[in-house]
């Protein structure tokens, strides 16, 4: 496990508008405090089906992610694993999401599209990525679970309201400003593609 | 009598065999197969970007704690598929069925796996990780054998996502299935949790393409297709998309895959069938052996105790 370096970054919940001005794309970030999974039917649930979000998400963070989570004896829960699905799917509802709940942070996998983006800038809010498949990495940085919604939903798309403690690392990937860095990555591996494509095409010429 | 004994024998022999099948299904989602361990070593000792080096340490660190909590390393456990090579005079072969998906529903409970089966067109998850033709079952028939060879792989909503397969007319070559790869890896393969292993399979149509792109990511990473032209062909895909440098995650680094496999057939002078399957850094692979005594050897994983 790396060792807290002396200038890591860590932002606490609730996020302030003023602790994500000055993050830029590609800039690594770590959490503390409240982090809570929400995915493809919770956001369909509060866009689509207009009901109200049973966790307050106001200057909080999210985690596209579908955990394993094992209930002990007691009835509490226990983090098991728990690591980022792919962003993309949210797409569709993110900036409306971002904008009803007053959410700061998103985390997932992957890059986000051209509506998360506005509305990052809209509400001073950011998406960061957090290595997929790194799960058991992420559930070791959760210290409890405090809170499930929407069990009805099972496992994978409950509403785990988890405590985190510099929960990372974070890659930011679109900033207050907009700036996409999975998009700007993809549009530069598209342009890379061409002339190496044009030089194995030479060397595979098999039908003659 | 005897027929009782018989029958008890066989029982016994069934169970036996599930417990062997759900411990390895439930091992291979905590441990990666010591090729792709080896790999991501290699990749990591190579990479030069600060950014890929601190992914790759984070991928480090989750493989470590997961061996030693003894936890699925990705939440994703997958559906879970077997692929088998089945000896004719295998003496479970008529029960292999019932006991593979025993040895799923044992492992998503002991695993624990996470439940991944969604009934279709119900849309029900049927909490068991079973469900209609899953766990899917790829049968290959060995003629003269008495043994059986099962790969199992956790198939990944993340590293499935990308698979795509069409079918070339043959004026398009090689060269259209160069492009292919490169489409869907450069497009689709950020999601997927690079560096990948990605599978090609060339073929006569679409599934026979497809079901040769997923059984070429279960040889191992380093492995060359006998015939000379496919393995220059994998070789050029691999340099050539390590050179478009998506890094780990998409983030930008010195490589974009683990390897590139491709498995073929003959084909219809009419078409190429092309289809890409990819394995995310994650590849929870595992090839176990059993013998008609029901001895195993586990091929995939050094050191294994189940």
């Amino acid at each position: 496990m790396s060792s807290t370096a002396v200038n890591k970054k860590v932002l606490t919940t609730p996020i302030r508008d003023e602790d994500l001005a000055d993050l830029n794309v590609g800039d690594v970030v770590y959490l503390t405090g409240q982090l809570v999974t929400c995915r493809d039917v919770a956001h369909r649930r509060l866009i689509e089906l207009g009901r109200d979000l049973p966790v307050d998400l106001k200057g909080g963070a999210i985690f596209h992610a579908g955990p394993i989570v094992k209930q002990k004896d007691d009835g509490s829960y226990e983090m098991v694993s728990i690591g980022p699905t792919t962003s993309m799917r949210m797409e569709k509802f993110e900036r409306e999401f971002i904008r009803q709940t007053g959410v700061k942070l998103v985390v997932g996998k992957g890059g986000m599209g051209t509506e998360t983006a506005a509305g990052c800038v809209e509400n001073k809010a950011v998406h960061a990525i957090f290595p997929g498949g790194c799960a058991v990495l992420a559930a070791t940085q959760v210290e409890a679970i405090e809170d499930a919604q929407w069990k009805d939903l099972g496992m994978p798309e409950t509403l785990w309201v988890n405590r985190v403690r510099e929960f990372g690392p974070l890659i930011i990937s679109i900033d207050t400003k907009g700036r996409n860095l999975i998009e700007e990555n993809k549009a530069r591996f598209a342009e890379k593609k061409k002339p190496i494509l044009a030089r194995i095409n030479e060397q595979i010429r098999f039908i003659k | 009598m005897q027929v009782t004994e018989q029958t008890e024998d066989r029982a016994a022999a069934v169970q036996q065999l599930t417990d062997v099948m759900w411990k390895f299904t439930s091992y291979i989602g905590k441990r990666l197969p010591t090729d792709v361990t080896h790999k991501l070593a290699d990749l990591r000792a190579q990479e030069t970007h600060p950014l890929a080096k601190a992914v790759y340490q984070s991928m480090k660190d989750n493989q470590d704690a997961a061996d030693r909590l003894d936890r699925p390393s990705c939440q994703d456990t997958g559906v879970i598929q077997y692929f088998i090579t089945a000896g004719a005079r295998f003496p479970l072969l008529g029960e292999l069925e019932d006991i593979l998906s025993a040895a799923t529903k044992e492992a998503t409970i002991r695993g624990p796996l996470r439940h991944n089966a969604v009934e279709t067109f119900d849309e029900k998850n049927t909490g068991t990780n079973t469900g209609s033709k899953i766990p899917w079952l790829d049968w290959e028939i060995d003629p003269k054998g008495d043994g059986c060879t099962i790969d199992v792989y956790m198939a990944g909503g993340g590293c499935t996502l990308p698979g795509a397969a069409k079918v070339l007319m043959p004026g398009e070559g090689y060269e259209g299935v160069a492009e292919f790869v490169f489409d869907v890896i450069t497009q689709r393969g950020v999601n997927a949790c690079p560096p990948m292993l990605v599978g090609v399979g060339v073929s006569t149509s679409a599934e026979t393409a497809a079901r040769l792109s997923k059984k070429a990511i279960l040889r191992p990473v380093d492995s060359r297709h006998p015939n000379p032209n496919a393995a220059r062909m994998e070789e050029l895909l691999e340099e050539g998309l390590n050179e478009v440098g998506l890094g780990p995650q998409g983030l930008t680094g010195n490589a974009s895959v683990m390897g590139v496999n491709i498995e073929s057939s003959a084909r219809h002078p009419s078409t190429i069938g092309v289809a890409v399957s990819t394995g995310c850094w994650a590849h929870r692979r595992g090839r176990i052996r059993i013998n008609a005594d029901l001895s195993y050897e586990i091929l995939s994983h050094q050191g294994v105790v189940l």
